[in-house]
């Protein structure tokens, strides 16, 4: 009998394997739907031109959760993240089809104001972009276009709580005068971050936020996203999957304009239920 | 052999040179294993082959083209008679005139001295010697500088950094052309300046409230002394140039604004490129433009309103100039917006900002050193402007701050002064060259203001 047990396990594996679902099989599986979702995606496509990016995506973002959103390069996530936000609009050829809600509301709806759609969903770039202004100036932009202060010392509060909230306030209180683009990488991500946080927006959309940084500077906007989610909530693109399991609480794997499957991040990653998920995960493709 | 048929020779004999170099060093890199054991490649060596037996031949071209007239002259000089050869410079040049034209074959109003006669056809005879020695020596010095260029290759030759050494000594003389071209320039106006300066005290010129240059041509002639204050002359040229820019800056900058941010792909490519036609009017259209249609109807329009205009404005002046200029600003404008990183725009539309917001708090400020400094070169090229305000703002020089008179500024009066039958050495001829002198600096200080400012541009991103 022992002699067998090993071949035994073998079929185990084979077994649990053959359970997983098919490469072939493109429809999402998993927890793509929460309740009480602050924002919900139906039926979205997105268009290039006549190529089509993001193919019949449904998932819901709950309220303070980090969802993050993974996949290899050209996946469509990153495409599908500046829906939520209507970025794709500053994009002549780009056409979006089905129904995004923000609280209810559908974002795509001719009522809805893109302005300020996009003060309620902020969004961090992959690239640290602060404006060739000071520290001060940076943060103070959002709040100024939507006169959101009626005096400068309101305005200095605000520039202060952001850049307290971005962790970034003992950096740089010093020199709120010079320009933002002297900082370093991280620090600039983080004054991104302020930047975005300073409109109070509900949503934060982060499109590979780390990508540029080292690993220290990345540690502290990890750290930061894990404080900012008690107030807001985040959905995060990124390429680096111990990232994804250490920030967010829900994970989505893209594949080809796909969306394959979302699941509670601790077992996407160790229980993945499609082919093309553990591919992913376990290096097997990508 | 002409001159242009000996170049055509030597260009095809370092032809030949560089056929044969890297024929040379294929069986050279062939006998020792592979052509790899060769430290450049076998172009390489085939160029330098070339260059060692077109450079000197080319060189010894140059200076022979130079030297021989001379050399000639004077060897021919030497035979006439000694009572020609006394003569003085400016009539011995006249002398020297008459040889070569005789020798060239073009005999004028028939001249009879038989030695002028001897000395042409010993003039004719010496060319042709030199001409035939010049072929020879040439073709000699190549031959034998391609056989030397030959005899050199060798596996350890270092042709390909030697060839790339004469190629940027190539590049370096290129760039220094336009440097001693600026320099001589500027040398020539000043000792001319200084001349001028002899005879009006510089601080009559800078300060002088009047500007009048007539002169008595003759000493028995009655007229005024003339007097040479440059303030009106300037100041005409700053109003019309603030007026131009007062047109091109807000019409160039908003074009720009709206082709680069606002206008699909289809508009920006038609409408860039017929606003720049406006930058391909020739500037003499522009002004019977002013002159003609922009002028009279500025006049009609004030008289209506009871307001006297003179027909010959600094207004219509400025404002053609403006349109003018609108291209240069509009097309540096767009240029620089665009250079903007897309990133700016992103980032700021994610905060919610709308269109013009982006344009006026991130977008302007962001691009504004580079605008800044089209702006500037634009200013140069408004202050440098003449066939307009020749035609359109008219010559008398009114110091006054009214755009409706007719005003005058330095450069037409650099045209004027030097247009028609002058001395060379009266205060009057010689003033334009003062003006010159003081347009070129104030263009020159504006120059370095917008590369100082361009410069600091490039060092605001990254």
């Amino acid at each position: 009998m022992g002699l067998y047990r090993p071949f035994a396990e073998l079929q185990n594996m084979t077994t649990s394997e053959s359970q997983l679902i098919s490469r072939d099989d493109r429809q999402t599986v998993g927890e793509q739907f929460v309740e009480d979702a602050r924002m919900t995606c139906r039926d979205v496509n997105v268009f290039y031109g006549e190529k089509q990016a993001v193919q019949n995506v449904s998932i819901d973002i709950g309220r303070h959760e980090v969802l993050a959103m993974i996949g290899p390069s050209g996946c469509g996530k990153s495409t599908f993240l500046r829906c939520l936000n209507r970025m794709n609009d500053t994009i002549d050829i780009c056409r979006v089809t089905g129904e995004i809600t923000l609280d209810g509301n559908n974002i795509y709806d001719k009522n809805i104001d893109i302005v300020s759609l996009r003060a309620l969903i902020g969004m961090v770039f992959q690239k640290p972009n602060p404006f060739p202004k000071s520290i001060y100036d940076n943060i103070a932009y959002g709040p100024t276009i939507h006169g959101l202060t009626d005096s400068n010392s309101e305005l200095d509060a605000i520039v202060e709580s952001s850049l307290v909230k971005a962790g970034l306030w003992d950096e740089v209180k010093d020199r709120l005068d010079q320009p933002g683009t002297g900082l370093s990488g991280g620090q600039q991500q983080r004054l991104c971050i302020a930047r975005a946080i300073a409109v109070e927006p509900e949503v934060i959309l982060m499109d590979e936020p780390c990508s540029a940084l080292d690993p220290i500077a990345t540690a502290k906007v990890e750290e930061l996203i894990a404080e900012l989610r008690r107030q807001y909530t985040i959905v995060i693109v990124t390429h680096n999957m111990q990232q994804a399991a250490r920030v967010s609480q829900r994970t989505a794997y893209f594949h080809l304009g796909d969306l394959i499957e979302v699941g509670y991040t601790d077992k996407l990653f160790t229980t993945p239920r499609h082919q093309l998920t553990e591919d992913y995960i376990t290096g097997r493709f990508g | 052999m002409s001159s242009s048929l000996l170049l055509v020779f030597l260009l095809v004999l370092s032809a030949i040179a560089f056929h044969l170099g890297r024929r040379k060093a294929l069986a050279v890199g062939r006998a020792s294993g592979s052509p790899r054991s060769l430290h450049s490649r076998p172009v390489y060596y085939g160029a330098l082959t070339a260059l060692w037996c077109g450079l000197p031949a080319i060189v010894l071209f140059v200076l022979w083209q130079t030297l021989e007239s001379t050399v000639i002259v004077r060897l021919t000089l030497s035979t006439l008679p000694d009572e020609i050869r006394s003569l003085p410079d400016a009539s011995l040049g006249l002398v020297v005139n008459d040889i070569k034209n005789l020798a060239a074959g073009n005999s004028f109003g028939g001249i009879k001295d038989p030695a002028i006669e001897a000395a042409a056809n010993y003039y004719r005879h010496l060319q042709d010697i030199g001409s035939l020695i010049q072929s020879g020596a040439l073709t000699v010095i190549g031959l034998v500088a391609m056989v030397l260029g030959l005899s050199r290759i060798s596996p350890k030759l270092r042709a390909r950094n030697q060839v790339e050494t004469v190629v940027r000594v190539v590049l370096i003389t290129c760039s220094t052309i336009a440097i001693f071209t600026t320099i001589g320039i500027i040398l020539s106006v000043l000792f001319e300046a200084i001349r001028f300066f002899q005879h009006v005290p510089l601080t009559d010129f800078l300060f002088g409230l009047k500007w009048s240059p007539q002169t008595a041509i003759r000493s028995d002639q009655v007229g005024s002394s003339g007097a040479f204050g440059a303030v009106p002359v300037f100041t005409g040229t700053l109003m019309i140039s603030a007026l131009a820019m007062m047109v091109a800056v807000p019409i160039g900058l908003m074009s720009a604004i709206y082709l680069a941010e606002y206008a699909g792909k289809k508009v920006r490519a038609v409408g860039k490129p017929l606003i720049e036609i406006l930058a391909g009017i020739p500037t003499v259209v522009y002004g019977f433009f002013a002159a003609l249609v922009v002028a009279p109807f500025i006049r009609d329009l004030g008289a209506r309103f009871g307001i006297s205009v003179s027909s010959e404005s600094a207004l219509a002046a400025g404002l053609i100039m403006g349109i003018m200029i609108i291209p240069f600003i509009m097309s540096i404008s767009d240029d620089v917006i665009n250079a903007v990183p897309q990133a700016m725009r992103d980032g700021s539309y994610a905060l919610g900002a709308t269109k013009s917001e982006t344009v006026r708090l991130v977008l302007l400020p962001a691009a504004l050193p580079g605008i800044v400094g089209g702006i500037l070169l634009a200013v140069s090229r408004a202050i440098g402007e003449t066939m307009i305000v020749v035609m359109a703002a008219g010559l008398s020089a009114n110091l006054t701050a009214n755009p409706l008179q007719a005003v005058t500024t330095v450069t037409v009066q650099i045209v004027t002064l030097l247009v028609g039958d002058q001395e060379f050495d009266s205060p009057k001829t010689l003033a334009a060259f003062a003006l010159g002198l003081l347009l070129f600096l104030v263009t020159l200080m504006l120059n370095v203001t917008a590369l100082y400012i361009v410069r600091k541009y490039r060092e605001q991103y990254e």
